[in-house]
């Protein structure tokens, strides 16, 4: 599965994008397998009140499956206009 | 409808033209262009520099403007949002909205600007003296698309 992160998050995680082997049936599984996988990516995850998930482009939840997804990126909450 | 994602700068009048162009039947355009300001929490700002999520934006800025035209009678829209490092003074966002009559213009506009706000994949970060810095989502930014449901 590719995964993305943006802004702070991607300052944190080190990489803007990555591919990653994964079995987790959630967002939230996945968040807590990347957790435990390395330093980094606990202090990203560390508030999960001020990430966003999007899948396939399209904005989600935490408890979303992962089933089918090809495309998933975390951020901060956006602040555009 | 019209949706564009760019580093560029843009022409607001030249945008109006292309909205209007061969048509007699549009009565009120409001436009809004949003700014760069020089100044944020009394801090002074050198630059602004906006990420964005290539490909869900433009999805994302379809999706705002598409809800824009099915609530309100609107003629033409257009949405222009800039990315990359920008001065203070420069445009970041253009929207327009075109109608028959101005109420439809002027709540479809302001519409278009709340959800922008909170719910495009934009990120932006200050350049300060002291490096940059994360702006962070408001509240209000969020309170505000409560009106519109």
């Amino acid at each position: 599965m590719q995964v993305l992160y943006f802004a702070w998050v991607r300052e944190r995680i080190g990489v803007p994008r990555e591919v990653v082997e994964t079995s987790a049936e959630t967002v939230a599984d996945l968040v807590a397998e990347l957790r435990d996988r390395e330093e980094r990516y606990d202090l990203a995850f560390s508030d999960m009140n001020a990430i966003r998930v999007a899948l396939d482009q399209e904005l989600s939840e935490l408890s979303a499956p992962l089933v089918g997804v090809r495309e998933i990126a975390f951020f901060p909450p956006m602040t555009g206009g | 409808m019209s949706v564009s994602v760019q580093a560029e700068d843009f022409d607001v009048g030249a945008e109006l033209k292309v909205l209007s162009a061969g048509r007699t039947d549009i009565g009120a355009v409001v436009t809004f262009t949003g700014l760069v300001r020089d100044t944020a929490g009394g801090e002074g700002i050198a630059e602004m520099e906006l990420e964005h999520y290539p490909g869900m934006t433009e999805k994302a800025l379809a999706a705002i403007e598409a809800k824009a035209n099915s609530r309100w009678q609107l003629q033409a829209t257009r949405i222009i949002h800039r990315y990359g490092k920008l001065e203070p003074g420069a445009q970041i966002v253009l929207v327009a909205a075109a109608s028959p009559h101005r109420g439809d213009a002027f709540e479809a506009a302001e519409f278009l600007m709340d959800f922008l706000k909170s719910r495009a994949p934009f990120w932006k970060k200050e350049g300060t003296a002291d490096g940059g810095k994360w702006v962070d989502a408001r509240d209000a930014d969020e309170e505000a698309l409560n009106r519109w449901s």
